[in-house]
């Protein structure tokens, strides 16, 4: 359903994902893990035509996001890191904004938009305007309009970020559900372990711009010998804390000004 | 087309909704109009030219629709900022027809804006010259929304952040208004300025709507409104391939 082949991003000097290669079977659950700036979200972006490549083949569904944008385009749905929404419209006219861009039958349009506002339980604040929400709230609207499509693939770019466990766990149902039903392929991040361990059938760590190793989640705890996922991911990417935004020449710089102050 | 329709009906609602900005934003014409309009009025007769604020009107209604249009187009950068131009850039439309969609929306409020500001011009005296081509007047409101909006579209798609907003504002929105004509004749200037004034393409918008509104017109009905078609369509193709450019 995903293939990537030889991938490469560079934004000037730095390379933000360095030739990485994988395959997303269809009906798979595949996760993506991989510490702060790691090129995660970037991966992401040029698999949803939003970022167009340095290098390297992508397919989805057999068709090239970079070439048949529209028609790539119409084969998933995804739910951003950040969010997306428009807080000067009403829940529901987020909704149905979606539905209209992604042309969906106006017959099941308010159907289906009660059906997931509902499970999301946000139906009781539909006519309030987004920029009165909570963040888990905006969470769960964004998380909803996702599925409205109902998309062969689904991209999730840490759904569950600032989530209580309920919605969590209700989340995590309705993909397994979705997938399970429907046959969505699921690509997500996230930062939660247990959450990867629990939902993905597959999963790849990504670490400074490529990927280190691939498997079940079975596989890569015995590659590592380890007990946990959590503990098989800091085997392969180390416990050191990384920084999203600054590049490696700003932290040198930045220690190089600790030293020459503290002389 | 229901892509550009939703968009275009965003651009509306939002409008609407945000009663503070439709005051805020009527603020900088009415000034204009009143202290310029009467202040200036005086010296203007004696000159021989007639009632100021007569002239002034159409240069007014001119600038709130430049101001209004273009801002609509670099509001873009908020939806850069919250998020939202990205669901409308993954979605499976064309992303021509999300441009237009945001591009008329964006002219359709600068009508409205420009509208208010004509019922302020005829309460404030203003009296149109011809009752018979009044309705002339909004088809070239629409035309001088159109171009700016695509122009602001342009810009949005450019601009990463607000620090580039201040550069646009003085470098380009106040140069086209102060250039238009809106506020002077464009009779008898000096040989640069002239020059200068004939290459905005606002002054082919302002001079229209004088055309229509009180039949005075310095370059002719026909030719301004073949030269605000060809702009159009020119900065309708710029903003269309620069938003189609976006990277996020």
């Amino acid at each position: 359903m995903i293939k990537v082949q030889n991938l490469i991003k560079k934004f000037g000097d730095f390379t933000a994902v360095k030739d990485i290669s994988f395959t997303v079977e269809a009906g798979e659950i595949f996760a993506f893990l991989g510490p702060n700036g790691a090129g995660k979200t970037t991966t992401i972006k040029m698999l949803t035509t939003l970022l167009s490549p340095t290098s390297g083949k992508i397919e989805l569904d057999g068709l090239d996001p970079t070439v048949q944008k529209n028609e790539a385009r119409r084969t998933f749905g995804i739910v951003f890191q950040d969010p997306s929404l428009d807080s000067e419209q009403t829940a529901y006219e987020n909704m149905e904004l979606h539905a209209v861009l992604y042309k969906v039958p106006r017959k099941v349009r308010a159907e289906r938009i009660e059906q997931l506002l509902r499970l999301f339980e946000l139906w009781e604040r539909r006519n309030d305007y987004v920029k009165t929400f909570s963040g888990g709230m905006k969470r769960r609207l964004e998380i909803a309009r996702g599925f409205l499509h109902t998309p062969k693939i689904l991209f999730l770019d840490e759904p569950t970020l600032g989530l209580d466990p309920q919605t969590r766990n209700q989340l995590w149902t309705h993909v397994k559900h979705l997938n399970q039903t429907q046959q969505t392929t699921v690509f997500l991040t996230t930062h939660y372990m247990d959450e990867a361990e629990r939902v993905a059938h597959r999963i790849a760590i990504i670490d400074h711009g490529g990927i280190v190793a691939q498997g079940t989640p079975q596989q890569l705890k015995e590659q590592t010998n380890s007990e946990s996922l959590e503990q098989a991911f800091l085997a392969l990417t180390g416990s050191s804390i990384r920084d999203e935004s600054a590049s490696s020449a700003d932290q040198m710089r930045q220690v190089a000004k600790m030293w020459s102050q503290r002389r | 087309m229901s892509a550009i329709y939703i968009l275009w009906l965003r651009e509306l609602k939002r409008y609407v909704r945000s009663r503070a900005q439709i005051v805020a934003s009527l603020g900088q014409p009415l000034l204009y109009l009143l202290v310029l309009g009467f202040g200036l009025g005086p010296v203007f007769q004696k000159a021989g030219n007639g009632s100021y604020l007569q002239f002034v009107a159409p240069g007014v209604i001119s600038m709130t629709i430049l101001f209004s249009s273009i801002f609509s187009g670099i509001a873009m950068l908020w939806d850069r900022q919250f998020g939202f131009l990205k669901e409308t850039l993954v979605a499976p439309v064309p992303r021509i027809e999300v441009m237009i969609g945001r591009t008329l929306g964006g002219a359709t409020v600068a009508v409205i804006q420009g509208t208010l500001i004509l019922i302020v011009c005829l309460i404030a005296g203003f009296r149109p010259a011809h009752l018979s081509l009044f309705p002339l007047a909004f088809l070239f409101m629409g035309l001088i929304a159109i171009v700016f909006a695509a122009l602001g579209t342009a810009f949005g798609s450019v601009l990463q952040d607000m620090q580039g907003f201040q550069l646009i504002m003085n470098f380009m929105v106040l140069p086209i208004f102060f250039l238009s004509g809106a506020l002077f004749p464009l009779a008898n200037l000096p040989k640069p300025l002239a020059i200068i004034t004939r290459l905005d393409p606002l002054t082919y918008g302002v001079d229209a709507l004088r055309g229509v509104l009180i039949n005075t017109s310095h370059f002719g009905l026909a030719l301004d409104v073949s030269v605000l078609c060809v702009i159009a369509i020119a900065f309708l193709s710029l903003g269309g391939y620069l938003f189609s450019r976006i990277q996020l």
